[in-house]
């Protein structure tokens, strides 16, 4: 299984992914922002990072680089792509996944680990997953998600609402919502499900000696299903 | 021609800056302030002359990246 990782100029999570995608079976490629063609993929990731020093709003500098109108049209033709953290905010930004990712309702940089509750197993990233909650990590200070009511409408109805915060037992309550997200909403697909935004880093959770291993559930299961 | 351009939160988008910024002033004793919004202002110096093109051109501009329209208003103040 072959995969893409962009790095733009102030990514840093890219390695991160690198080494986790080979860990768990693919054949990694590393993508820079200023190419024009992306590599045969059967995923691409948006990493995390800091892209373009965050300048004007997370993520919007990035999203019109040259690399992303192959990224968009690999999307739009039901390529699978996932965008993590500042990949998220890529996404939302590209429009490619409705919303926006505001600065976290309480102004502070959250770093820590978090437990989400997947909400839908229906689509290549959780099908077959045996887990309902994976602990994982996040470091943002821009991952409040917010969206308009019609948005929200749509999203609900079109069951694209991927993972919530939530705690260890799967409560998803305001107090274990760590930013300010509509409804714990901590990631989400795009209508078709292709495409996955999420804020936690399942790449940062693959080392028992690091960390948790919940990040190898996820990318065990998602080479998995891609195959 | 110079264009200026303001960026501003929707009404009902949550501006914690702004309420930041609130508290701050209220602390060092201005207390007649009701509401502040944080935003973002821009001057673009553009190769067109003529007013309405050139201004069509900054709201273009707006649309496309500097206002992301699910959460920002744009508003074009100026032209000189």
């Amino acid at each position: 299984m072959k995969s893409s990782v962009i790095t733009f100029p102030g990514s840093n999570c890219d390695r991160d992914m690198d080494v986790a995608l080979n860990k768990f079976g693919f054949k990694n490629k590393m993508v820079w922002h200023a190419d024009t063609e992306l590599p045969k993929s059967d995923l691409v990731v948006l990493p995390g990072g800091f892209s373009y020093g965050d300048y004007l709003r997370c993520g919007s500098m990035a999203s019109k680089s040259k690399i992303m109108k192959s990224v968009i049209n690999f999307a739009n033709s039901g390529g699978m792509v996932m965008g993590i953290c500042n990949g998220f905010q890529i996404l939302v930004e590209t429009g490619l996944v409705p919303g926006v990712l505001l600065r976290n309702k309480y102004l502070e940089f959250i770093c820590k680990n978090v437990f989400v509750k997947i909400n839908n197993k229906n689509n290549t990233y959780f099908k077959n997953i045996n887990n309902n909650i994976l602990e994982l990590h996040v470091a943002h200070n821009e991952g409040n998600y917010f969206c308009t009511n019609d948005q929200l409408k749509e999203i609900e109805d079109n069951d694209q609402i991927a993972i919530n915060y939530c705690n260890k037992d799967g409560q998803i309550e305001d107090q274990f919502n760590p930013n300010g997200s509509i409804k714990n909403i901590a990631g989400i697909f795009n209508k078709e499900k292709n495409i996955l935004g999420m804020m936690p880093h399942p790449e940062r959770m693959i080392d028992k000696s690091l960390s948790s291993e919940d990040g190898s559930i996820f990318f065990k299961n998602l080479i998995n299903n891609i195959k | 021609m110079k264009i200026s351009a303001i960026i501003t939160l929707k009404k009902d988008v949550l501006d914690p800056q702004g309420k930041v910024i609130h508290q701050a002033l209220d602390g060092m004793g201005f207390k007649d302030v009701n509401e502040i919004r944080q935003g973002k202002y821009f001057e673009i110096d553009v190769k067109e002359n003529d007013p309405k093109k050139a201004k069509e051109l900054v709201e273009d501009m707006c649309k496309k990246l500097l206002a992301n329209l699910v959460i920002e208003n744009y508003k074009i103040i100026g032209t000189q």
